[in-house]
């Protein structure tokens, strides 16, 4: 069938750009291999020309595949799928880019775009370690290119294709039996971005969070590099910026989503060990471990094999990452991983065409990597970091174990789970992991390498004092008193709390007293000073995280006979009604629909301190599926204090659309002035008529009658209420009032014989407007934020550092 | 023997035992009916809502309880109650994977995450929907 008005030219380029990176990257993967295996210069020197052709013609087509994205979704061309399912008129231009990252396959291509940009570099930068690595390089380009292929081979799906017709998509839909299928209605505007992610975090943190994944293959690289040509310990020094850069992005890249899931994803947290979060935190953690034996390679000959495990496992962990969340085998333990999209078996060998080939040659390589036989001294700094860097991947392995329930439980016969704390079978270990850490970092900074004398040694004695002093100061009027899972855990917190106080305290005494203030060098002392405030933040807004919302005074308490042993988050706020809450007295003030576009829905709540000192207001919102359906997902509001935020979202309201029909009708009551009539609360009082109130704004051929009324309930409470019967059209109408805080409702029906008035009663118990929503504060979470932040600028320093060392020690070669 | 290989082989040794303690913490999935039979024990039941039953959530009386009926592969039914609000978009979730202790009939979930939906996505919304959305006319 000739269809009429498809645009099919774009999809074919895309198409056509998708299948040339491929090949292109394949012809560079081998010929950076012949380079490298070369014995010949010359033959060496034609094979790399060639495989630079094919980088470059590589990066080329992936850029037009973005290109040719952009262009099919910015000029609305919905007769593709990926325009049809990830966008939408209405879809602000700044979200443009997110929408083609949320796509499973729009995110492979931002990664293959920043392996292409860092395969540039590596190129300009890497000198004699060019072919092997970029050999690596363009090895994982081929290797995720096939995931934006989307062909047929042998009866597998290959990859995702981008370029696909809607139609060739759904197949079976009937519209698309009629050649004019574009013109149809439901062809005329995509599906749109979920109004979850439309949110700035959504075009920051994916474009981190994949530089950050990308970039860790460049370490990784250098010691596949190391391995296969023998030059074992050649590459160590010029690859510590690449280490420092990978675990700085990556660190940021988590950190943001950190962020984000704080912010405005109602997780009610920063953390949540969630499979995903996990997941790209694993690889982080061996990735710093890696980092400290490399460091301690450099300076002191010990730790290679380590290094080597550390560097290829923490790229190992990543593909693995990427198979955990990308396959859909997380769907029941998480909740936010990718679904199922039929690529199972392809992440898997995308896997395991690493992990072999590495594991392998590092095994059979393993004897020949050099090694001192001499051991080191306990008193020494490379001894420590080598701990503590055996810490850092235990506890990683402890993780991703964890993690990997899934997928083990393929293999055992009863599957097993976390239990329904999941969150606590992490904390109760990793706190322990945080105290060791904390202590680590502490003090491994004093020791020298190869062996520290008593007298710096002696250096360490004031900041422990000092961290000391402050740590029981914390201890003692911190108010940590979070018994929740007894004593002992909270005997760990604190001890994990002094563990970070020291850090800090140790790491910026030791810029000083170390380093003479020579803060060029200090990039390390930095990072983990940020490391340890970090420590402390955590600790602090964790274990001190309160619920403002507790539901002590809720009403009908008792309606819940086990109310006194469950959690009570959530309490329910009547519209206008002052509710106690703690410390607080809350007020749902009204609940408006702002922001039409984004189709957010604003809950304006007052919270007011019962002491009177402080008033601020908190306007969570709910956020409706862009996609015409009736989803809802709770944006939370927070009002920041210096030492403490105050954290809200709305879990349940009185929604029209889920309150359904009211099918209560008026009775009416015919009375004269002040005369009065009952209802089953008390009565109504109609004070007074007025003709045509100014406050609607009728005009002078309409006829209008407002009843001025006064309703006294049974606990001696006066409202007011004006409701209005008018004439339009020749048909009566009614502006009806509503006394909330009754259930009241009533009605000007018209007059009625002998000088009476019909007002109209209603009560219902479903008429009040109501929010349940939840209140925590969080004190100290900005000390995690800033911590994050000196952490990233003490990652940067070190890059600056270490880089400026290699080139001299290169001029002086 | 090394210090360092010492200091693994106790890093090693300390680590099988914290697992261990973990494995034991661990909680089996379970039918309906195997739970059933494992009061006051933490289990895991994969199930689906069962809409033919009422499900009940006030939020004007108590906002902190929830109850629904779930019926799992085998036919199974069982009460569910959970202390907290009534997630958003459970309705829609083709499974729930539900953590709790079995009390006499009921399912009693008193963990936050105790409830885990299953929806075609929790960032995408219905891929049927959409499939739905072309078929009119």
């Amino acid at each position: 069938m000739e269809y009429i008005g498809e645009h099919l030219l774009p999809g074919k380029i895309g198409h056509f750009f998708a299948v040339l990176s491929l090949a292109s990257s394949l012809v560079a993967c081998i010929s950076y291999f012949k380079a490298t295996n070369a014995r010949d210069p010359l033959e060496e020197k034609s094979w790399k020309k060639m495989a630079r052709w094919a980088f470059g013609i590589d990066a080329l087509s992936v850029f037009s595949v973005l290109v040719t994205i952009i262009y099919i979704v910015s000029n609305r061309l919905f007769e593709y799928n990926f325009a049809w399912e990830h966008s939408s008129r209405a879809l602000p231009l700044n979200y443009l880019m997110a929408c083609i990252w949320e796509a499973q396959e729009g995110s492979f291509l931002l990664w293959t775009i920043w392996l292409c940009v860092l395969g540039g570099i590596l190129i300009k930068k890497a000198g004699k370690w060019e072919a092997p690595v970029m050999t690596v390089m363009t090895f994982a380009l081929f290797c995720v290119a096939t995931m934006i292929l989307g062909i047929y081979l042998f009866g597998h799906n290959i990859g995702i294709n981008p370029f696909i017709l809607l139609r060739e998509k759904m197949t079976g839909a009937p519209i698309f039996q009629r050649a004019d299928y574009l013109s149809f209605p439901q062809m005329q505007d995509g599906q749109g971005l979920a109004a979850l992610l439309q949110n700035y975090w959504m075009t920051i943190h994916p474009p981190i969070l994949f530089l950050g994944f990308a970039s860790t293959i460049v370490p990784f690289a250098y010691a596949i590099a190391g391995l296969w040509t023998k030059q074992y310990s050649g590459w160590t020094k010029v690859a510590l910026p690449w280490t420092l850069f990978s675990a700085c992005i990556l660190g940021t890249g988590i950190m943001m989503g950190a962020a984000w899931a704080y912010e405005s994803l109602s997780f009610a947290g920063y953390w949540a060990w969630d499979p995903v979060e996990n997941a790209s935190l694993v690889p982080w953690l061996v990735m710093i471990a890696g980092l400290h034996t490399q460091v301690v390679y450099n300076a002191t000959g010990h730790s290679l094999r380590a290094t080597y495990f550390f560097l290829i496992t923490q790229f190992v962990l990543i593909l693995y990452s990427t198979f955990l969340t990308r396959s859909g085998v997380l769907g029941d333990t998480s909740v936010h991983a990718f679904v199922d999209s039929g690529m199972n078996v392809q992440l898997g060998l995308f896997v395991a065409v690493f992990l072999l080939p590495a594991y392998i040659l590092f095994i059979a390589r393993y004897k020949q990597i050099p090694f001192i036989a001499k051991e080191e001294q306990t008193s020494s700094r490379e001894f420590w970091m080598f701990i503590g860097a055996l810490v850092l991947f235990l506890s990683a392995m402890f993780i991703i174990i964890s993690t990997s329930l899934p997928v083990i439980n393929w293999f055992r016969k009863d599957k097993v789970t976390t239990s329904d704390d999941a969150a606590f079978s992490y904390n109760r270990v990793e706190i322990f992991i945080a105290i060791l850490l904390g202590l680590f970092t502490a003090i491994t900074q004093f020791l020298r390498y190869k062996q520290t004398s008593r007298e710096y040694i002696r250096k360490l004695m004031l900041p422990t004092a000092i961290a000391l002093v402050l740590s029981v100061l914390v201890s003692v009027f911190g108010g940590i008193n979070y018994d929740k899972y007894g004593a002992g855990f909270m005997v760990a917190i604190h001890l994990a709390m002094f563990a970070g106080i020291y850090a800090v305290v140790a790491n910026a005494t030791y810029i000083y007293s170390g380093m003479r203030g020579k803060l060029k060098a200090a990039g390390a002392s930095v990072a983990h000073v940020g490391f340890g405030l970090m420590l402390v933040g955590i600790l602090f807004s964790s274990a001190k995280k309160q619920v403002l919302s507790y539901n002590t005074t809720g009403i009908l308490l008792n309606f819940d006979p086990e109310a006194k042993q469950n959690p009570m988050e959530n309490i329910t706020l009547l519209k206008g009604i002052r509710t106690d809450m703690g410390k607080y007295w809350a007020t749902y003030v009204d609940g408006d629909s702002l922001d039409h576009r984004s189709k957010a829905e604003y809950f304006h709540i007052r919270m007011e301190k019962k002491d009177g000192t402080l008033n601020f207001d908190l306007y969570p919102s709910w956020l409706k599926s862009t996609k015409g359906q009736a989803q809802i997902s709770a944006n939370p509001d927070k009002y920041h204090f210096w030492n403490k935020d105050i954290f809200s979202y709305i879990t349940a309201s009185d929604n029209p659309a889920q309150r359904g029909e009211d099918t209560v009708q008026f009775k009416s009551n015919p009375i004269a002035i002040h005369d009065t009539a009952y209802y089953s609360k008390g009565y109504i009082i109609l004070d007074s008529i007025v003709i045509n109130p100014e406050k609607y704004h009728f005009g002078k051929g309409d006829t209008a009658l407002m009843a001025h009324l006064t309703v006294v309930s049974r606990d001696s409470m006066r409202y007011t209420a004006t409701p209005v019967y008018y004439v339009k059209d020749n048909a009566p109408r009614f502006i009806n009032d509503t006394v909330f805080a009754q259930n009241l409702a009533v009605r000007f029906m018209g007059l009625s014989e002998g000088r009476k008035l019909n007002i109209g009663i209603k009560e219902s118990s479903t008429m009040t407007p109501f929010v349940a929503l939840k209140v925590y504060e969080f004190p100290q979470i900005n000390i995690l934020w800033i911590g994050t932040i000196i952490m990233i600028i003490g990652f940067i320093m070190s890059i600056v550092w270490r880089r400026r060392q290699t080139r001299l020690s290169r001029v002086e070669i | 023997m090394k210090k360092v290989q010492i200091i693994i082989l106790a890093a090693i040794a300390i680590s099988v035992a914290v697992l261990i303690s973990w494995m034991g913490n661990l909680s089996t999935y379970e039918t309906i009916a195997s739970a059933k039979q494992k009061p006051g024990k933490t289990v895991t039941i994969i199930a689906h809502m069962d809409k033919q039953q009422p499900m009940e959530y006030d939020p004007v009386k108590n906002p902190n309880y929830f109850s629904f009926y779930i019926k799992d592969t085998l036919g199974a039914t069982a009460k569910v109650v959970y202390h907290f609000e009534k997630p958003y978009d459970l309705e829609k979730a083709e499974k729930i994977t539900l953590k709790g202790k079995m009390n006499g009939d009921v399912l009693e979930i008193s963990q936050k995450t105790g409830i885990q939906l299953k929806c075609p996505s929790k960032y995408k919304d219905d891929p049927n929907m959409a499939k739905k959305e072309l078929s009119q006319n």
